[in-house]
Order: structure tokens, then C-alpha cells, then sequence
């Protein structure tokens, strides 16, 4: 069995787990030591992945293993990473662990919750592991459906129309998809010879211009709506706010990376003429989505709204910088995709763990819970300064890579559209010191305030490893930027090509 | 240089930090008192290693060849954007660096020794404690910042830190409100200071200040192209970064953050709103000082006319307010504007560059002098328990010590000799008139103003009518009065520095005289300002209603600050919030999930429309097929006839 594998395989075996269980705290266990041993596991990747680059493989993809699954069409279940998809599947782990821990209380289904959360999970590390387009496309549906069962049962508010939306909307991303890959897949094979879903064989082939000039806008807006491109971003405040927190967590935090992954590992990476003939179009929106999310923001009145906005404007700037198209920008929106994962997840947890408490998410409705909660309360102030740019923690890695990115390219077009992207940092401090300042400081609202408890040990796991990870690559960003960069020479050097031939 | 190595210099901003993890993480397992006693003992160290550094900087190690070397002590790479562009992590090591970090850590070891009896029994004690060392580790790495990058990044962090100390009575609205337009306000200057960093650094092609900065260098000769409204890219360039250091400094249109920024504990007020973050601009615009005299002189006039007005603009207001707070942050604003006219009107080398010397050397007595002011203050209200001078009077009974320090604060600020004040204005008003003559005689006018307010708020606490006080007024302890007259001490004798010989543009030392013929008037002004306070509120009378009558308008605008916030208020309640950002949230909700919605609706309706074709009657399904098939048949025929 090769490493890579027990991605899927541990998840796998955790959802078994849990479905043969004989109670809830048994199933709660299961969980938490399976997805402890994915978090160990993604550790162990992450060494393996820097040993093997530091001893010199310069493989384009690592641990690389291929079987054929289905020979008629030429489907495979081909494995492989590059530092991008490490960096995805330890914020996978990482998302995950937490939000078991964040849904330790969840009284309702138990275990049928656990087992559909994981079986989530196990879409998006196929997802992010395998290098061939039709079993990405079916990690991705694994990924997606489940949300719908998630938020229609265990959600709150408006939950089925929530439900509802949220998987037309994505479904109809995916038709778009499905006809970008096969459309990908019959011109995988130019010379004659087997046609292929396998991306890194695509990528050494000449797609014909017209043809990207079809292929790509599908396959950009398709994922482009998981990593909520303006106007198709809508799914996200209801699908969000209607949510359990751990889908949250999960939803925000790593599936729509997977837009901004296949963002660029599919639709860029293949049709890079394509890509740069027309990202302009795409530009204007990202930019759109980058004020008009934090814009939006600054009026909402539920957490959960304010935090959706939020991750519009933010992952707005993930699809952004990657049209920028150059190496420094590229890194930066994969930062920017890491470090976003584990803010909105924390953002969510906080939002969860609040909820429960004051069972209301209405700021208007709350006040002064620094007082009586804490831990919580600074946690939350941490991931705000986070999530405004504040330097010491992720984001502002990630932003300022994808600023100095952008402003590489010349051109009164990309100069403009890099400063009011920059504006959002403005923005941004705006509506999170604003909810900071409504929810968190002032006099203790409610006198049975008092009562609360602060977090609880399961809760502090949660909170603490999500803190960690915006910490540590806040403080030490050196080693992931080099992981990332030295991922992005087979893009770079085809789009080099194409600038050169311009 | 000989073998002499500055690296431990990179332990004086990382002590504070691992101080603010300790006290951040286990703060509330501490017993407060040590709490504080750890973070104050952590600053006493770094004090004396900064003592110790400018001791072998500027006396054994810094000067070859007669000019004062940039030493870079220590350096590592932290992020790395292009081949190019790399952020790295160090300390540099030159006269205005040396020199700051000596004012950040005396001021800062002075803070936390006054705090320990000013916060005593405050809730949050060893918080306090945290976050004044998070700042003194974010102001000190600003300090020590070998390029531009690592100063924004510290910059951020001393943005945050005030924010935090700002909020600290977190329960308190108007504390609150005070923080959030802080942060709000500077991150907002700070947006011009990133683009300023990205068009810098995208012509140069550097973040690092020495490279930038060498005026024999190619670095600095890029961007001289004009781009925009006829001024060069470089210039753009400085101007948005000043824009950055305006916003720091709170110079006039981005003041109105620190006035409201009192709402913090006084000792903050001290620290980083009087000596330090404050003058973050000065510094900033001190330190890419070669990029403004050479590539961009018309970003220097900028600089040196709001410089001028807003000390100008501040020291009128400062003479109607009654919290003594607001006066001195209005005071602070003033003198601010000061050092950055005298680095605005400053040439280069010798004697021409006499203005930057005079801004930095004003810089380090301010820093003193009003943070003496500020702990002055904080034991007025520590002692009267109320902000408002007309809830005070009579006080130089009940607390002597804070009474002399204030006076002797107040004449050095007053500028008069032998004090520090006299010395360093002096230098500011000698480059001022040999540069710009309606400059120099505003500044002339501000002296008066400034001796006046300072000793109007001097008389009315002091002397005046003594109010009832509910408890006798009583003297701080030992831990708030030794900072006291350690800073008078400094006030009185830092004039005597000789700065010529120390901090000039090119590392190069001069010598320089009191040029009499501006210093007397400018004492004599000082003096008439005093004698006019003296009149009016000595004792008690009804001169100050008269003049205020006399003077309604100007006394109106300038109690009210000029309205400037009223203005920003319209801004951002109004524009902001209601015209862009409601409508945004509507036409997200309306339009954008409308159209969703439409689609979805329409679908419905559509399904609705069509499903009675699937009624599963037989009769029906034949009637439709016979038609349609006739249908087909017509048409056929149709096609084929012709």
C-alpha cells in the first residue's frame, strides 16, 4: 500500500468505526483517535515531503502511484503530491481534527453526524492526493453531497432551503466541470495513442486554443463557485449560517479550497493560453469579490453572516492573485487558501462554541463576553486580528505575498485592481473591530452571563491547534512559502512560455 | 569596528516578547505584583544593554574614518517574495536607531515602574503588563528595522498594541470607541504606506534601507521619471509612505485618533501616545531621510508645511480644552509637528542638514519632557480621582513632588533655558529660518501658545481656586514619583547632549552655536506666554470668560476641535455605512441572490406548468401522440410538397 493512500484509507476505517459502534461516546472516540492519526499522518507527510526535496527529488510529484481502475475509458487512481497538495492535505487534517473536537456536543444522530463529517473529509484528501481528473471529479462529488444531508439534518434556521441551494448551486458548477474534463479528456491525446484523465500528462500536451477558450471558463467557473466567485458566491452566508459548526469549519475551511485548487491545478495549469487570454474577465469579478464581500460584511447583524462575507472577500483574493499568474502571487494565494482554512475554521468553532453558550449569533444581541468567557473571547480577537492582516499571524503572510505578487505586473489595469484589493485590509479592520467591539468588549449584557462556563478541554484542543497553526506559519512562514515555490516551476514555466510568445 | 560584535543587540526587542508569551500565557497563574516585577525587570535589563550599546556605539565602535557607520548587527531571512524581494529579520545599527532605542527603553522602563503603583489592584494587572511588553518588543523592532518590510511589520504590531492598551478598561463604550478609531484610523494611513512600500520597493527593487538610502547609490536615483500629476514615481512613492507616517504621528488630517486615544490608562498615554509610537512618523520619514532630500523635495515641502500647520492647528485647540489629557495630547500633536518641520526644512551634511538633527534631537527631549507631562497628570488623577482642570486647583500642597517635576516639565516644554526644550527647539526654529521664513515665524507663534496653554493647565491645577475635594488629595508612592524626577532629571539635562556630534544626515559631526539672535526673542516669547497664563489663572478671575467672549468664533471652532471629527463621523456613519455598504448588503441579498432565486423560482414554475402532462391517464398520453404524430405528418407533407 503506498503512503499516500491511508489519506483515504484511515477516514475510511474511522467512518466504519464509528457506524459499528456501540454508543456515542464510543463513536466520539473513534473519531477523534482516527482523525488524531490523519493529523499525525499529514506531520509525517509534511517531513517525509521536505526530507525527499532536501535529499533532491525534484520528481514534479512525490510518492507517486498509479492503478488502473477502469480500462475501457482509461480511468486510473493515480496518487501523488507537490508541495501545493501537502500544504492542502495538513490543513485538511488540521480542519478536521478540530472540528471533531468542535463537535463534541452535537446531541442529535451522533453518529450518523461523525460518519457523514468524515466521509466528507475523505472526499476532500482524495481530492487533493490524486493527480487524475475523473477520480478527482468523484472525490469532489463525495466531497459536496454529504453537505447536503449535513446542513438539511443537523442544521438550524432555514436549513433545507439552505441545504438546497448550496447543492444546486455547486451541482451546477459541476456540470459545468464535467464537460470541462471530458472536453479535456478527448484532447489529452493529440498524436493518437489512449486518451487520459491524468493531469500531469494533460499539462505536457497542447490543448488547441479554441478549444481552451471553451474549456476554460468551465472549468474555472465550476470550481470558481465552490471558492465563491462573485455573483455566484450567494450559496455561502445561508449555507453557512444554516450549518452545524464542524460543516462549517469544514465547508469554509477546506472545501472551498478545493475551488481555489482546482482553480489552478485544472484549469490553469492546463489551459495556461487560455488562462492568460482571459483572465482579465475573472480578474474584474475577484476584484469585485475582494471589496464587495468586506463591504458586505460591515452591515451584517449574525456571526455567521459576517463571517461568510468575509470568507467571500477573502477567498476573492485566493482567485485573484492567481490571476495575477506570476510565481510570487501564485504562492501567495496558496497561502492565502492555507491560512484562510484555519481562520474561518477557528472563526466558525468560536462562533459555534459562543452560540451554544448565548444561543443567539445576532451581535446586537450580545455584549461583553470578555468578561465572562475569556479564553473564548481572546481566541476570538485573536482570529479577528488574523483574519484583518495583523502581522505575527497567517494572513498577513499570505496577503502581503499576493500584494507585492501582484504588483509585479506592470500595467495601469493590474495596478489598479491590486490597490482596492489592498483596500480591503481597511475594510476588513473595520467590520471585525466592530463585531470585537459589540460582542466581546463593553458591559456584561445579560446578568446570567455570569453563569457561563469557559471552554472546556475539548474545546481548547480545538481552539489551541487552530491558534497554533495561524501562529506558526505567522511567525515562521519561510519553510511553507519554500515548499509552495518549489512546487509552482511546471505552471510557471508554461506560462513564461506563453508571455514570451506574446 | 574591530572585532566588537553589536549581535546581541537582537536580545533588546526579543526580551520584551518573551516577557509578553510569559505573562500572555500564564499572566492569571502569576500573582500580579509579579507579574509586574517581571515585566518591569525585563525592561530594566534591556535598558541598561541599550545604555551599554549606544555607550560602545557612538563612543568606541560606530565612527570610522569620522563618520558614524550603518551597522546591520544581525540579519535573517524571513520571507522570500521574488529573487529579489526577500523580508529579513534584523537590527541595524546607526545614530537614529541607537538613539531610539535609548528613548523607547527609558521611557518604557520608566512606564512600567510608574504602572506598578498607578495600576495597582486594577483588574487585568498582569494583562497590562503583557501588552505594555508586546508593545516595547513591536516598537523596538521598528526600531531596529534593517528594512523597510520588517518596519511595516513591526509598525502593524505597534498599531495593535496601542489598540489593545487603548481598549484596556474593555468594558468602558468610550474606550472601546476610542480604540476601534485608532486602529481604524492609522490601518487606513497605513493602506497608503503598503502601496508607498510596493511602488518603493518595485523600483528599487529592494526593501532594505541601506541600500535605499545611499545617496551614492543606484537605488535611489530610480522612479525619477515623472508619472502622475506631474510629480516622479519615487516621489509617489515617499509621498504615500509619509502618508503611513502621518497617520502614525497623527498629523493633521489623521489626528483626531489621539485625542480620543487618552481613554487608555495614563501610563499608555505616556508611553506610546507622547514618547514613542507617536513619533513613529518622524522616525520613519528620519530614516528614508537621503530618498526625500534627494528624490523627492517636493514630498520634503509636504512634510514640513503640515508639520507647521498642525502644530499650529493643535496648539490653538490645545488652549480651550479642560482635560488636562486632551491638552497635553493636543501638546504632543504640536511638537510632533514640530520635528517634522524641522526634517521637512532640513538640507543635507553639516549645517545645512542642522534640521534633521534639530527633529531627531527634539525628539529625544520631547520624549522625556512629555512623558514627565503624562505621568504628571497621572498623578493628578490618581490623587483627584477626575480628568477635568476645573475640578481641580490648589493642588501644590497636597503633592510636591509631581508639582516640581510638572513645573520643571512645563519650562522645558515652554522652552525656556537652561532646560532641554530651549536647546532642541532652538536648532528647529534656526533651520526653520534659514529655510522658509513664514515657517520659522509660526513657529515663533506656536512657542508663545505652547508656553501659554502648558502653563494655563500649570496654574489651574496647581494654583487657582481649590475645589472641594471629597478625599485630600494625597502623593503618589515611591514607584510613581522616582520615574517622576528620574524624567525631570532627564528633562533638565538632555539639552546638554551634544547632538551636532552625534545624529546628523551623513554620519559626519559638526559643531554648532545658539544662534542668540533667534534664540532670545524666541525666549522672550515663551516668557509673554507664561506671564499671560500667570494673569489669567493664577488667581481666580473673569479674564478667561472675557477672552472667550471676546474671541466667540475662534473659541467655539477650536473647543470643537475645528469639527474635524463631525466631518469623519459624516464620512463613515453616512457614506461609508450607509451609502456603500448597506446598499452593497442589499443588492447582495436582492439582486445578486435574487437573480438564485429567479432561477430556482422559475424552475418551480416551469415543473408546475408541464407536470400535468404527466398525469398517467392513458386517454391523455394517446390524445397527445395521435396529435402530435398528425402534427409531424402535416409537416412532413409540408416539406416534401415543396
Amino acid at each position: 500500500m503506498d503512503f499516500l493512500s491511508y489519506f483515504i484509507i484511515v477516514p475510511l476505517l474511522t467512518v466504519l468505526g464509528i457506524i459499528v459502534s456501540r454508543n456515542d461516546k464510543q463513536a466520539k472516540w473513534t473519531a477523534a483517535i482516527g482523525m488524531s492519526i490523519q493529523l499525525v499522518l499529514a506531520a509525517v507527510l509534511v517531513f517525509r515531503y521536505l526530507a525527499e526535496r532536501k535529499a533532491g527529488n525534484m520528481a514534479e510529484f512525490l510518492f507517486y502511484h498509479d492503478y488502473l481502475w477502469f480500462p475501457a475509458l482509461n480511468i486510473r487512481y493515480t496518487v501523488g503530491v507537490d508541495g501545493i497538495s501537502v500544504a492542502m492535505v495538513a490543513l485538511t487534517s488540521l480542519v478536521i481534527f478540530t472540528g471533531i473536537f468542535a463537535s463534541w456536543e452535537v446531541k442529535f444522530q451522533f453518529r450518523e453526524f461523525f460518519a457523514t463529517l468524515i466521509l466528507l473529509a475523505t472526499g476532500v484528501f482524495g481530492f487533493f492526493i490524486c493527480t487524475d481528473l475523473f477520480t478527482m471529479f468523484l472525490f469532489y462529488e463525495l466531497a459536496v453531497l454529504p453537505m447536503y444531508l449535513l446542513i438539511g439534518i443537523w442544521g438550524s434556521g432555514p436549513k433545507e432551503y439552505s441545504a438546497m441551494k448550496l447543492t444546486l448551486m455547486l451541482m451546477g458548477g459541476s456540470a459545468l466541470l464535467l464537460v470541462g474534463l471530458i472536453g479535456l479528456y478527448f484532447h489529452s491525446a493529440p498524436d493518437g495513442g489512449p486518451y487520459t484523465f491524468n493531469f500531469i500528462e494533460i499539462s505536457k500536451v497542447q490543448i488547441p486554443i479554441q478549444m481552451q477558450y471553451f474549456l476554460f471558463p468551465m472549468t474555472f467557473v465550476g470550481f470558481g463557485i465552490l471558492g465563491a466567485l462573485f455573483p455566484l458566491h450567494t450559496w455561502s452566508p445561508d449555507g453557512h449560517s444554516s450549518a452545524p459548526t464542524a460543516v462549517s469549519m469544514l465547508h469554509a475551511g477546506v472545501l472551498m479550497k478545493l475551488g481555489g485548487y482546482g482553480c489552478f491545478r485544472v484549469a490553469m495549469f492546463l489551459m495556461p493560453e487560455a488562462a492568460h487570454d482571459l483572465s482579465w474577465i475573472f480578474l474584474i469579478l475577484t476584484t469585485i469579490s475582494v471589496v464587495y464581500g468586506a463591504f458586505g460584511a460591515i452591515m451584517q447583524k449574525d456571526l455567521k453572516y459576517i463571517n461568510a462575507y468575509s470568507s467571500v472577500s477573502h477567498c476573492g483574493l485566493v482567485l485573484f492573485a492567481l490571476l495575477m499568474m506570476n510565481e510570487t502571487a501564485i504562492n501567495g494565494a496558496i497561502m492565502q487558501m492555507v491560512s484562510h482554512g484555519i481562520m474561518t475554521a477557528l472563526f466558525f468553532a468560536l462562533i459555534g462554541m459562543i452560540y451554544g453558550r448565548t444561543h443567539t449569533r445576532i451581535i446586537d444581541e450580545m455584549g461583553g463576553l470578555m468578561r465572562v468567557i475569556p479564553f473564548l473571547a481572546v481566541a476570538y480577537v485573536i482570529a479577528g486580528l488574523a483574519s484583518l492582516g495583523l502581522p505575527g499571524f497567517s494572513g498577513f503572510v499570505a496577503e502581503m505575498t499576493v500584494f507585492v505578487g501582484s504588483w509585479q505586473n506592470t500595467g495601469t489595469f493590474y495596478r489598479v485592481a491590486t490597490v482596492i484589493a489592498c483596500a480591503s485590509i481597511v475594510i476588513t479592520a473595520v467590520y471585525i473591530l466592530r463585531v470585537v467591539g459589540i460582542l466581546l468588549q463593553g458591559p456584561v449584557r445579560e446578568p446570567w452571563y455570569h453563569q457561563f462556563t469557559d471552554a472546556t478541554w475539548y474545546e481548547r484542543i480545538s481552539v489551541g491547534f487552530l491558534i497554533a497553526g495561524i501562529a506558526g506559519i505567522g511567525i515562521a512562514p519561510l519553510w511553507l512559502s519554500n515548499m509552495i515555490t518549489n512546487s509552482l516551476g511546471p505552471i510557471m514555466d508554461r506560462l513564461n512560455m506563453i508571455s514570451f510568445i506574446h | 569596528m574591530g572585532d566588537f560584535s553589536f549581535a546581541y543587540s537582537i536580545w533588546i526587542p526579543l526580551i520584551p516578547f518573551f516577557t509578553f508569551i510569559l505573562l500572555g500565557l500564564a499572566g492569571h497563574i502569576l500573582k500580579p505584583r509579579l507579574a509586574g516585577i517581571i515585566g518591569t525587570t525585563a525592561l530594566g535589563v534591556i535598558f541598561v544593554m541599550s545604555l551599554y550599546t549606544a555607550y560602545q556605539y557612538f563612543f568606541v565602535y560606530g565612527m570610522v574614518d569620522g563618520v558614524y557607520q550603518k551597522i546591520i548587527a544581525y540579519n535573517t531571512t524571513w520571507l522570500q517574495f521574488t529573487d529579489t524581494l526577500h523580508i529579513h529579520m534584523g537590527v541595524i545599527l546607526d545614530p537614529i536607531s541607537v538613539m531610539m532605542l535609548v528613548v523607547v527603553t527609558t521611557v518604557s522602563f520608566m512606564v512600567h515602574l510608574y504602572s506598578i503603583g498607578y495600576m495597582h489592584g486594577e483588574l487585568g494587572f498582569e494583562r497590562f503588563f503583557a501588552f505594555l511588553s508586546l508593545f516595547s518588543f513591536a516598537m523596538l523592532g521598528l526600531v531596529v528595522a534593517t528594512n523597510i518590510f520588517q518596519m511595516y511589520i513591526f509598525w502593524e504590531l505597534v498599531g495593535v498594541s496601542s489598540y489593545l492598551l487603548i481598549g484596556f478598561y474593555y468594558q468602558k463604550p468610550s474606550a472601546v470607541a476610542a480604540s476601534k478609531k485608532a486602529f481604524i484610523v492609522t490601518r487606513f494611513a497605513d493602506l497608503g504606506f503598503l502601496i508607498g512600500i510596493l511602488i518603493l520597493s518595485y523600483i528599487t527593487g529592494t526593501f532594505d534601507f541601506i541600500t535605499i538610502t545611499d545617496p551614492n547609490g543606484a537605488a535611489i536615483h530610480q522612479g525619477s521619471g515623472t508619472a502622475f500629476l506631474g510629480l516622479s514615481v519615487m516621489t509617489w512613492a515617499v509621498l504615500l509612505i509619509f502618508i503611513g507616517g502621518a497617520g502614525k504621528s497623527a498629523m493633521f488630517p489623521l489626528h483626531i485618533w489621539l485625542p480620543d486615544a487618552m481613554e487608555g490608562p495614563t501610563p499608555v498615554s505616556a508611553l506610546i501616545h507622547a514618547a514613542t509610537m507617536v513619533v513613529a512618523g518622524v522616525y520613519l520619514v528620519a530614516r528614508l531621510f537621503p530618498v526625500y532630500y534627494f528624490s523627492a523635495p517636493e514630498a520634503l515641502h509636504v512634510i514640513a508645511y503640515v508639520g507647521g500647520f498642525t502644530s499650529l492647528f493643535a496648539a490653538v485647540i490645545a488652549c480651550t480644552q479642560l482635560d488636562i489629557k486632551r491638552i497635553l495630547a493636543f501638546s504632543t500633536l504640536s511638537q510632533i509637528g514640530y520635528m517634522m518641520l524641522a526634517l521637512g526644512v532640513s538640507g543635507w551634511g553639516d549645517h545645512e542638514g542642522v534640521g534633521f538633527m534639530a527633529g531627531n534631537f527634539h525628539l529625544f527631549t520631547h520624549a522625556m519632557f512629555k512623558a514627565l507631562l503624562f505621568l504628571g497628570s497621572g498623578a493628578i488623577i490618581h490623587a483627584v480621582h477626575s480628568n477635568y482642570m476645573n475640578e481641580m486647583g490648589g493642588l501644590r500642597k497636597y503633592l510636591p513632588i509631581t508639582h516640581l517635576t510638572f513645573l520643571i516639565a512645563c519650562l522645558t516644554i515652554a522652552g525656556i533655558p537652561p532646560f532641554s526644550g530651549f536647546f532642541s527647539k532652538d536648532e528647529i526654529l534656526v533651520a526653520a529660518y534659514h529655510h522658509d521664513k513664514v515657517l520659522f515665524f509660526v513657529e515663533y507663534f506656536v512657542a508663545g501658545l505652547t508656553a501659554f496653554y502648558m502653563f494655563r493647565l500649570y496654574f489651574s491645577v496647581f494654583w487657582g481656586k481649590e475645589p472641594h475635594y471629597h478625599h485630600k488629595p494625597h502623593e503618589a508612592p515611591a514607584t510613581m514619583t522616582i520615574p517622576l524626577i528620574f524624567l525631570a532629571l532627564a528633562s533638565i539635562f538632555t539639552g546638554f547632549i551634544p547632538f551636532t556630534e552625534l545624529v546628523t544626515t551623513d554620519g559626519v559631526p559638526f559643531h554648532a552655536h545658539i544662534d542668540w539672535g533667534i534664540a532670545l526673542p524666541s525666549i522672550g516669547i515663551g516668557v509673554l506666554g507664561i506671564l499671560g497664563a500667570m494673569v489669567m489663572y493664577r488667581r481666580e478671575t473673569n479674564l478667561p470668560e472675557k477672552m472667550a467672549a471676546n474671541l466667540k468664533y475662534l473659541y467655539r471652532w477650536s473647543y470643537n476641535k475645528f469639527y474635524i471629527d463631525e466631518v469623519y463621523l459624516f464620512i463613515t456613519k453616512k457614506i461609508i455605512f450607509r451609502y456603500i455598504s448597506r446598499p452593497v448588503a442589499w443588492f447582495d441579498r436582492h439582486m445578486v441572490d435574487g437573480a438564485m432565486n429567479g432561477m430556482a423560482g422559475l424552475t418551480n414554475l416551469i415543473s408546475f406548468k408541464i407536470r400535468g402532462f404527466q398525469s398517467g391517464q392513458v386517454q391523455k398520453y394517446a390524445f397527445v401522440f395521435v396529435t402530435g404524430a398528425l402534427a409531424l405528418a402535416l409537416v412532413f407533407i409540408y416539406l416534401w410538397t415543396n
